[in-house]
């Protein structure tokens, strides 16, 4: 037996750590888009990882759809408290307040985020934003790079993206353009999951399953709430669920589950037929190329 | 048996039945979930197909699906009981030779289609040619649409032999070829009725059982330093770590070793690993692909960029590299080009000195010197550097005997490079 054996945790941990570590190195103000969902947990975690015993070189920023679930911003703040990070908070509802959005007839804020994203990244001055954006999410996104090169307007271009060979990763960009960096690339969610387990990860609580008043709309159980729901033909119901992701709760749908600990969970996630996205978002489902068309417009 | 990684790369021509093979692969390994099944089926009957077009699981972007055909690179993601898989499914087209280089770049195999009907192509020859060039160290040549011809052995071992001659041209030594239908599933992951003449493995027989990684105590130890962590904080008032990832070889507490460019020697006295609380766990040894921070016994300069090498096998610092390169911009490579080569995790600036011979695609025999050389193109180039830059031999050390070169101006990737073993190009060496 090879002692010199790496398993494959061990193999995406390095490889992470190695990409913040050339963030750190390349550019003069990057940035960790941190919302409290399970991929910005994990990728805060190595980030932290990657830099100790020294503090954290880089901020963190958050867009805040108006619409989150209270129990992740109170997460965010005791996770930014505890190490004594740097939080930018933009949010969709100044930009709804003052005109400069409008709200959508679906309800859902999801697409929203984008212009908030881009004004905090250029008032930032941010040269890189790092997502927890993960390549077996979506198949648009099995086409990112590790380092996305984004134009003024934030904008990806599947066609020109920048070769990404071995490990050299090229951060360069002139004036005006930033670069998204994405640390878990080659993270499954159920890497993730094992990951949580293997780190003793804590999250916020939604992730595991209790009971909560839900409805459905279009197949996906939805939290009631100020957000807009439930109408009126849309009754209410205690249900025993869990949240695969969290994002905004207008489109984030809540899977019925059992799993009440993050061994549980992985057990589910091992044996579910549904993709993550498939089951619990509402805006992947507006069309074939809904993520390919969102990240051309500077979502991530 | 702990679970390890494979990464792969995938290469064919157009039509070749990649995607459709990386979809069987997908599905008989049970990564394909039912939503995304759902979403293939409605596609494939809209457009009025028969059966589920498996190709649309991986052809993801919209001018793909338009186009039927895969454009740009795409990460996939499998795994079995015992292995978990990286698949760069990169795609055929002969102007995306560029996406083959980069999927390959970080294979350690390299899965090549070969539709059964028209044998070893030009593209065949180009996609063996890239990855011996890249130093991929397996080869598994796929021999698809064996259902169109019959499940013919004959015609199957023409085809392997054939292969083969090519593979050993370009220093490929192991090259294990499968007959198979990707469409109907036959020796993708279960074996075929079909083909009782073929006593070989599975395709995914064979990915379970290649050797993984190769063993860092045969290498040397190479590690380019990433960042100097000082935290200036109690209780780390006077830590001083090189944090970096070892790209070939070990490293233990005592080791002694030399820092390149500058030459300078001295002695490891620990290694660490950071913890998300702010602690590290000290360790007494390390080894490549591990990511770790050095500490070292005396106060040196050392800096981003620098590496840290083994005392008795260093490698070689020089102003003067040759290699091979793959332009993967559209703008050409031309001698007395100013640019910037990046190696590990030094950038120097460079001038490209002359272009010394090319790979002809189409025969895959080297030409003497051109003028440039264009995107996708493959040739041997000399570059002079304006600075100390230590460099490996490509194929004896793949992770720092790779460089690119860049555009200063917009800092564009303008080629992929693979430096000659050193005593091919004249430079000082420590």
């Amino acid at each position: 037996m090879n002692q010199h054996f790496l398993n494959h945790l061990d193999h995406l941990e390095s490889e992470a750590v190695h990409i913040f570590r050339e963030v750190a190195g390349e550019f003069e103000r990057p940035v960790i888009l941190f919302s409290g969902g399970k991929d910005s947990v994990v990728m805060l975690h190595l980030a932290l990882k990657a830099f100790a015993p020294a503090p954290l070189p880089f901020a963190l920023l958050h867009v805040d759809t108006g619409h989150n679930f209270p129990e992740v911003l109170d997460y965010r703040d005791e996770t930014v408290g505890r190490i004594g990070a740097r939080l930018h908070v933009a949010k969709v509802q100044d930009y709804i307040d003052d005109g400069r959005l409008r709200e959508r007839p679906d309800g859902t804020r999801n697409p929203l985020q984008t212009v908030p994203l881009l004004d905090a990244i250029e008032q930032g001055r941010f040269d890189a934003v790092f997502g927890g954006g993960r390549r077996d999410e979506e198949k648009a996104r099995a086409k990112e790079r590790v380092f996305s090169l984004r134009d003024a307007f934030g904008a990806w271009d599947p066609r020109r993206q920048r070769p990404e060979l071995w490990d050299l990763y090229n951060g360069r960009h002139s004036p005006g353009e930033h670069v998204r960096v994405f640390p878990l690339s080659n993270w499954t969610e159920l890497d993730v999951w094992r990951y949580i387990e293997r780190e003793r990860i804590a999250l916020p609580s939604l992730y595991y399953a209790h009971e909560r008043d839900v409805f459905q709309r279009d197949g996906m159980w939805l939290t009631a709430g100020d957000w807009g729901g439930p109408r009126d033909s849309e009754p209410v119901e205690a249900r025993v669920v869990r949240y695969r992701t969290v994002g905004d709760m207008s489109c984030t749908g809540a899977v019925e589950s059992e799993a009440a600990d993050v061994g549980g969970v992985i057990l589910e996630v091992a044996a579910s037929r549904i993709t993550e996205r498939g089951a619990t978002r509402a805006d992947d489902r507006l069309s074939e190329a809904a993520m390919e068309d969102r990240k051309k417009q500077g979502y991530f | 048996m702990t679970h390890d990684l494979l990464r792969l790369a995938t290469a064919g021509s157009v039509d070749d039945g990649k995607s459709t093979l990386v979809g069987r692969l997908l599905y008989d390994t049970k990564s394909v979930l039912a939503d995304q099944l759902d979403a293939v089926a409605r596609v494939s009957e809209a457009r009025g197909q028969a059966a589920p077009d498996l190709a649309l699981l991986t052809d993801g972007l919209r001018a793909e699906r338009e186009q039927g055909i895969t454009i740009d690179v795409a990460y996939r993601y499998f795994s079995t009981a015992n292995r978990s898989y990286v698949l760069a499914d990169t795609p055929g087209h002969v102007q995306y030779t560029r996406n083959m280089v980069t999927g390959a770049s970080t294979a350690e195999l390299a899965l090549i289609l070969v539709d059964a009907r028209h044998g070893v192509v030009e593209q065949t020859r180009r996609h063996l040619a890239v990855t011996g060039l890249l130093g991929v160290r397996h080869v598994a040549v796929a021999v698809n649409k064996m259902d169109l011809v019959g499940w013919d052995r004959g015609r199957y071992d023409a085809i392997v032999a054939e292969v083969r001659a090519v593979a050993a041209r370009f220093d490929i030594d192991e090259v294990v070829a499968v007959p198979l239908s990707a469409l109907l599933g036959d020796n993708v992951v279960d074996r075929s009725a079909n083909t009782a003449w073929y006593d070989g493995p599975t395709l995914l027989e064979h990915l379970e059982s290649v050797p993984v990684g190769t063993d860092p105590a045969t290498q040397p130890l190479r590690f380019p330093v990433q960042v100097v962590l000082r935290p200036q904080s109690d209780p780390h008032r006077d830590y001083r770590g090189y944090a970096g990832r070892l790209a070939a070889g070990t490293v233990s507490v005592g080791d002694e070793v030399t820092v390149l460019p500058s030459g300078r020697t001295t002695t490891v006295v620990g290694i660490d690993l950071g913890q998300a609380d702010g602690t590290v766990t000290t360790l007494e040894n390390a080894f490549s692909p591990q990511s770790v921070t050095l500490r070292l016994a005396d106060d040196i300069d050392v800096s981003r960029g620098d590496l840290i090498a083994s005392t008795e096998r260093p490698g070689h610092v020089t102003r003067s590299v040759s290699g091979m390169v793959c332009v993967v911009s559209e703008r050409p490579i031309r001698p007395r080009d100013r640019v910037l080569l990046r190696a590990g995790t030094r950038t120097v600036r460079a001038l490209v000195e002359e272009i010394l011979d090319q790979l002809d695609i189409e025969t895959v025999e080297y030409s003497r010197a051109t003028s440039q050389l264009d995107l996708n193109d493959i040739g041997r180039v000399r570059i002079r550097l304006a600075d100390d830059l230590p460099i490996d031999d490509y194929h004896e050390l793949r992770r720092t005997g790779a460089f690119l070169l860049i555009d200063e101006a917009d800092g564009a990737t303008l080629a992929a490079g693979m430096a000659d073993a050193p005593e091919r190009y004249a430079g000082a060496s420590i």
